[in-house]
């Protein structure tokens, strides 16, 4: 057992995986020498060599679009963006070839590609840095997208991510990379995928979230049990297929549910849970479903980014308006 | 000022527009059984593009794009792949799909809707046409890293138009094959169009061959409609990048003699007297010629080729158009390797619905 951060789960799972398969190969921008601006891939080019891992020029679209040549020659590509904000370039690549080789060949060439990136705000890095666009990769038919939220879930979910048949997204809450450590075993065991993680069990509410909101959930759920609410929270996990399951369970349970995520609200993939509690849960529910989102502004350069985001205290707001109604 | 480098881009044919010798013909050439099947390839080509528009015209297939008068691009070039090779083409490349193996039925399953079209069999490795116009260039790249990792003797064609060149995509493709040295080939079916908008629109680069030069690749052109030419220097290429001398991007100049597809009307922006004269260029009269007049290719043999082209071609065509079509909720198969509960869920009721005819509960 050693005690990791969420980054160095991430780097103890790439590791795994190529030692497990020689087909798992590394690339993307200063992912060789450098280990990644964020250190994700250290030491991987010194333990694995250049035939492995691979500096790209600076292209994404190209990064993902050699990933999917490769994929379907049987390789396990593991593509890196550097920051989310400029995952657009590739997703060309990605929504229009990568999630459809499968079914547009019937089987006959398939995309095991997973394409990591760190996402989301408050590190105060420069204008376009801080993006969170989970919801548009999750409304592409062919995608998986994996949000860890723990140095555990990083390790178990990428080694299962890396293992799946199909194209995943995996976006990496980049300001808890370094937030906590954990006990994480170097044991290649992977966690499921289409799979939600209870992080809290309680009776009044659900609270459902993901990535490093998880970190204002959970605080607002302590201060929500110094008011003697008990708050049921669910770690998501997986974007699409979601596990709508373990979500109608809680609130089944709670009749009350609030969704907390980090991207804008409109069209977030919040609205989508919201959407199937509706279709789905409506007869358990004591309160309309309410949503603490990022709001619908461009995300803010840094000195504004701690009122974008949002806050424990917002989460707390709305989880006493939930249970007030009515 | 110093002159720092300097660039030239060399242009190879060997047949002129009217099918004679303009040098010593490659050591294939030299062959004229193999000539004689670059002309079937070419005559099959165009008689499967006939058929196929004749086939959109009476409702009984999609949208489709002819490569009338540029077959001897695909086909050439296909005609230099070895069988091991992999081809990433783009969407008007049925010359080089019909000389890689895959039968005319799957090509009008294709365009007929159908995904099986691009279940390839002879050509497992190969890649589906790529609609999207360029963005398939760094898949070639892709697939050439694969074989080079692994240390193979064999390469990747890669096929796109003029349009293509435009696209940022290409350009990084040819790029970072250049960096790592790749076994790919890029071949610039310059057909002058891309739908309107004419080659001289698309960029003021005297030749697409020079795009090569900003990428640090080796270019040059060739005459697209001379089939020789192109099977030749596509085939060097190819040669040099299996024995790890790395890319190379070659503009082959052509002509579209087609609308750009059955959806399009080519006389709203080009005049019809300028696509005439282009018919003088015509690739299968060109070779038709240097075989009459050295191959002792006669009148009989011509007719007993179309006669059996246009039977293999209706025999095509009435396989496809008895092909049982797929269930309704094929759609849901192949998305992921295995189906995720939500989308079963979604399966069944695009089942039961279909079984139904489509009518409400």
């Amino acid at each position: 057992m050693t005690e990791i951060t969420l980054v160095e789960a991430v780097n103890m799972a790439l590791a795994r995986a190529m030692q497990e398969d020689d087909m798992v190969v590394v690339l993307g921008e200063d992912v060789g020498i450098d280990g990644g601006v964020f250190r994700a891939t250290d030491g991987l080019f010194q333990r694995f060599g250049g035939a492995r891992v691979f500096d790209t020029p600076l292209s994404e679209g190209v990064i993902a679009g050699v990933s999917v040549g490769l994929s379907a020659q049987g390789f396990r590509p593991i593509p890196e963006i550097q920051f989310m904000g400029f995952i657009y370039p590739a997703m060309d690549q990605i929504f229009s070839h990568a999630a459809r080789l499968r079914n547009r060949t019937r089987g006959r060439l398939s995309c095991p590609l997973v394409l990591r990136a760190p996402y989301g705000g408050g590190i105060h890095a420069p204008e376009h840095h801080s993006e969170s666009i989970e919801a548009m990769f999750a409304h592409v038919p062919g995608l998986r997208v994996v949000i860890p939220s723990s140095p555990s879930r990083a390790y178990g979910l990428l080694l299962a991510a890396i293992r799946d048949p199909d194209p995943v997204v995996f976006l990496e809450p980049k300001r808890i990379y370094r937030a906590v450590k954990e006990d994480v075993i170097d044991d290649g065991e992977a966690l499921p995928l289409d799979t939600c993680f209870r992080l809290r069990q309680g009776s009044d509410i659900t609270l459902i979230t993901w990535g490093a909101m998880i970190v204002e959930t959970m605080a607002a759920a302590a201060k929500l049990e110094h008011e003697r609410v008990s708050a049921d929270v669910i770690d998501v996990a997986t974007l699409g297929p979601v596990d709508m399951e373990t979500i109608l369970e809680s609130v089944d349970k709670t009749g009350h549910a609030v969704i907390i995520h980090e991207a804008a609200m409109t069209g977030g993939f919040g609205a989508e849970i919201a959407a199937r509690l509706a279709e789905h849960g409506l007869l358990s529910l004591e309160a309309p479903v309410l949503r603490i989102a990022g709001y619908d502004t461009v995300m803010p350069m840094f000195r504004l980014e701690d009122h974008y985001m949002p806050s424990a205290a917002r989460i707390v707001d709305a989880a006493r308006q939930s249970l007030a109604f009515g | 000022m110093t002159k720092v480098c300097e660039f030239e881009i060399h242009h190879t044919r060997f047949l002129d527009a009217e099918g004679h010798v303009t040098g010593p013909l490659p050591q294939f050439g030299e062959d004229t059984d193999s000539l004689k099947a670059l002309y079937r390839w070419m005559v099959l080509t165009r008689s499967f593009d006939a058929k196929a528009v004749a086939l959109q015209r009476t409702g009984r297939l999609g949208t489709f794009a002819s490569s009338l008068g540029q077959e001897a691009v695909a086909v050439g070039a296909a005609a230099a792949m070895q069988d091991n090779d992999v081809l990433v083409p783009s969407f008007r490349e049925q010359g080089a799909l019909l000389v890689r193996g895959v039968p005319m039925k799957h090509q009008f399953l294709y365009w007929g809707g159908d995904e099986r079209g691009s279940v390839y069999v002879n050509n497992a490795q190969d890649f589906p046409n790529s609609v999207p116009v360029g963005t398939h260039a760094p898949h070639a790249a892709g697939v050439a890293l694969a074989i080079k990792l692994r240390g193979e003797k064999r390469a990747v064609l890669c096929l796109f138009g003029d349009g293509a060149t435009s696209k940022g995509d290409v350009y990084e493709a040819m790029n970072i094959a250049g960096v790592w040295k790749l076994p790919v080939v890029f071949v610039v079916n310059n057909n002058q169009w891309a739908i309107s908008i004419n080659r001289a629109q698309q960029t003021a680069a005297e030749t697409l061959a020079q795009k090569a030069i900003g990428a640090g690749i080796g270019g040059e052109q060739v005459d697209g409609n001379d089939v020789i030419a192109v099977r030749h220097v596509v085939g060097q290429a190819l040669g040099r990048a299996r024995s790890g001398e790395g890319p190379h991007l070659i503009e082959a100049l052509t002509y579209r003699l087609s609308d750009h597809t059955t959806a399009d009307d080519a006389s709203r922006y080009r005049e019809e007297d300028v696509v005439a004269a282009h018919w003088k260029e015509d690739p299968v009269a060109r070779l038709r010629t240097y075989l009459n007049e050295n191959a002792g290719w006669g009148r009989e043999d011509e007719e007993k080729l179309i006669e059996d082209i246009a039977a293999e071609v209706e025999d095509a065509a009435q396989t496809y158009l008895n092909e049982p079509p797929q269930a309704a909720e094929s759609m849901f198969d192949y998305l992921f390797a295995d189906v995720p509960a939500e989308l079963a869920r979604q399966r069944d009721d695009v089942r039961r619905r279909a079984a139904k005819g489509g009518g409400d509960d």
